[in-house]
């Protein structure tokens, strides 16, 4: 079936054209949308707190003052300073260097966490969804029995499994994380197979998986954005935890929860060695947290406006 | 009677959940990538007890007969022996759960103590200071990392104003309560002895309040979202405009109703909450399961890490069904 519809290729202004024609209504959302959200208080400080995030992840090279791993015995534990912003580790290490790098290490998580579960999701709940009977019974049950466990406590038992390291605690929570966005999407596919378009798809002679991924998961993306914004959130909150109880990542990895488990053990005496990275994933947690909340009210269809 | 059928429904479709649960702890401890019986020897096994260990085990044997011989240990209560402790897991998670039951009791109890008032006083003065507050102070809830506000707490409590002990059940020195429950501040009471009472009880109020947070930014949420939409409905109006005080229209009317979905939503956190008792009892040095665990994730203690995991999600599926039930009871309209 999309073979059948021709596209010129050869003149990008003629294609382009057509897209936006094609598309009048989806842009017009879109532009819409933004609308709403520039007007949603809590939506723009979500995102600003986002932006100022990744900015900080992407330009730490050239704004962190220090080499996050560069030992200077020296300067061993010394406190906040206009040397070091955030004082210094056992190590001697610069905290704020280090710090600025963990937010590298966890926005990264949490985009990787939220594509692969994010994805795998998607599909497993589309199937289940549209395809219905015994498929989805199986599927959901399979994935109801992954919601019977708390995360923490799930992803805990994975990682252990899987031996520490940063890369199995991302796979541990990513397949944690796969039931939530499932079932989500499974409820919208239910509601999106009674469509009109999905019978003028098969009456044309659609195939079942070009259906699932041309029509099924385009109708269920805005939740899951949401969804997926919110899951960064969380994903941020269980992996530092991981790393916290040594299944994460492994020193010197400047990882957030990681430099918390260190930094315990000088709490009495060395207050802003745990302190600054936490201020650090509370900070991002509640950008993501604000922002996708904001996002579901804009999104849904019901409160819009 | 048809009270007791959904009952019985419930407990029939508990079975497989149960069912699945046990298959999933078995293959993540039993097909891991890794080696089981190297990991379950410790990493400082020799490679006879290795071999040994791997036969004993039965890890030569097919998958579903594995998985057969598992259950059966399961439904005798064995869930294996602890590397770290030598003894049967099970005898160490008994020794561990009066604690953590303790930690999780009273930090319910906190949350439903300040998370209700809170949230029907949001609800009651919506938009005004008080409810913005209790905003803010939700949104942390959900964004806190456990761990950190608890080294927070300790380091403003223990460390700098000097209020409250930092760790463990009771001081050094002072003999626990004769054990009737295993949690403390029962037994002292029990026992009338005020002294160890009064000292458990500036104990647990860090780790509990700690604990207790996520779970509290949760409960003062919802129960604040479902009251206003209880306060909307017809049946309020008709209330006020019968004359009913404001206070009786607001808890006897309306509350009620808007337990409903909260006692959902509790139920679902209480997942939150054992997960959290991980992080809090490391924190607070507090002898429960969740620091147990901990300590056997450092010395990478399979068995007892799966043993933990099994008992826990075992407790938050039965949790869950007790939590049907309530609901069931709240809600007569409700029997599927």
């Amino acid at each position: 079936m999309p073979s059948s519809t021709p596209r010129s290729g050869t003149d990008p202004t003629g294609g382009w054209r057509r897209f936006r024609e094609e598309h009048a209504w989806q842009i017009r959302e879109f532009f819409f949308t933004l609308h709403l959200l520039r007007r949603n208080p809590s939506a723009v400080a979500g995102f600003v707190i986002i932006c100022s995030m990744v900015f900080l992840a992407l330009a730490a090279p050239w704004v962190a003052p220090y080499d996050p791993i560069r030992i200077s015995l020296s300067e061993r534990l010394s406190p906040p300073s206009w040397h070091h912003l955030f004082g210094t580790d056992e190590l001697g290490r610069d905290l704020f260097s280090r710090v600025l790098y963990g937010a590298r290490i966890s926005l990264r998580i949490g985009l990787l966490v939220v594509g692969i579960a994010g994805g795998l999701g998607t599909i497993l709940g589309a199937v289940a969804g549209y395809v219905g009977g015994k498929t989805d019974d199986v599927i959901m049950r399979c994935l109801d029995i992954v919601l019977s466990f708390p995360s923490l406590v799930l992803a805990m038992a994975l990682a252990a499994a899987l031996g520490p390291s940063l890369r199995n605690a991302i796979l541990a929570v990513a397949f944690v994380m796969i039931p939530k966005f499932a079932r989500l999407v499974r409820g919208e596919a239910l509601a999106v197979r009674e469509r009109p378009f999905i019978a003028a798809a098969k009456v044309s002679g659609a195939s079942h998986t070009w259906i699932v991924f041309h029509h099924v998961i385009p109708n269920c993306l805005s939740s899951v954005i949401v969804l997926g914004t919110l899951v960064v959130g969380e994903t941020i909150l269980i992996a530092s935890s991981l790393s916290f109880i040594g299944l994460g990542a492994q020193p010197p990895t400047p990882e957030w929860g990681a430099m918390i488990s260190v930094g315990r053990k000088f709490l009495m005496d060395q207050w802003w060695y745990a302190t600054f990275p936490g201020l650090f994933i509370l900070v991002t947690v509640i950008g993501f947290n604000i922002f996708g909340d904001a996002l579901r009210d804009v999104l849904d269809p019901r409160i819009r406006r | 009677m048809r009270l007791l059928r959904y009952i019985g429904k419930r407990l029939l479709h508990l079975v497989p959940v149960l069912l699945g649960v046990t298959v999933l702890v078995f293959f993540i401890s039993h097909a891991i990538p890794g080696d089981p019986a190297r990991m379950m020897a410790g990493q400082k096994a020799s490679r006879e007890a290795v071999e040994n260990l791997r036969r004993s085990m039965g890890l030569d044997r097919p998958l579903h007969e594995q998985y057969l011989r598992y259950m059966k240990g399961l439904l005798h209560g064995d869930l294996g022996r602890s590397v770290r402790s030598q003894r049967p897991v099970v005898e160490d998670l008994k020794d561990f759960f009066p604690a953590t039951l303790e930690l999780t009791l009273a930090s319910m109890t906190l949350c439903l103590v300040v998370g209700l008032p809170l949230g029907i006083l949001s609800a009651v003065r919506r938009n005004r200071p008080l409810d913005h507050a209790s905003r803010v102070f939700s949104v942390c809830g959900v964004s806190m990392p456990v761990f950190w506000l608890g080294l927070m707490l300790l380091l403003l409590f223990y460390r700098n104003l000097q209020w409250l002990p930092g760790s463990g059940r009771l001081d050094v020195g002072l003999d626990p309560p004769a054990s009737v429950t295993g949690l403390y501040l029962v037994d002292a009471l029990l026992e009338g002895n005020r002294p160890v009472f009064l000292n458990a009880l500036s104990h647990i109020i860090l780790p509990a309040f700690c604990l207790s947070y996520v779970y509290l930014a949760v409960i003062t949420r919802i129960v604040r979202s479902s009251m206003i939409a209880v306060m909307e409905q017809d049946y309020v109006t008709t209330a006020r405009a019968n004359g009913i005080s404001e206070p009786v229209v607001i808890l006897k009317h309306c509350l009620k109703n808007s337990l409903i979905p909260t006692v959902t939503i509790a139920g679902l956190s209480v997942g939150e909450l054992l997960g959290g008792a991980i992080l809090t009892e490391t924190i607070f040095g507090w002898p429960g399961m969740g620091k147990y665990v901990v300590d056997s994730v450092n010395f990478l203690d399979f068995p007892a890490i799966m043993g933990f995991t099994l008992v826990v999600s075992l407790s938050y599926v039965l949790i869950n069904l007790a939590v049907d039930v309530i609901y069931a009871f709240l809600n007569p309209q409700i029997r599927y």
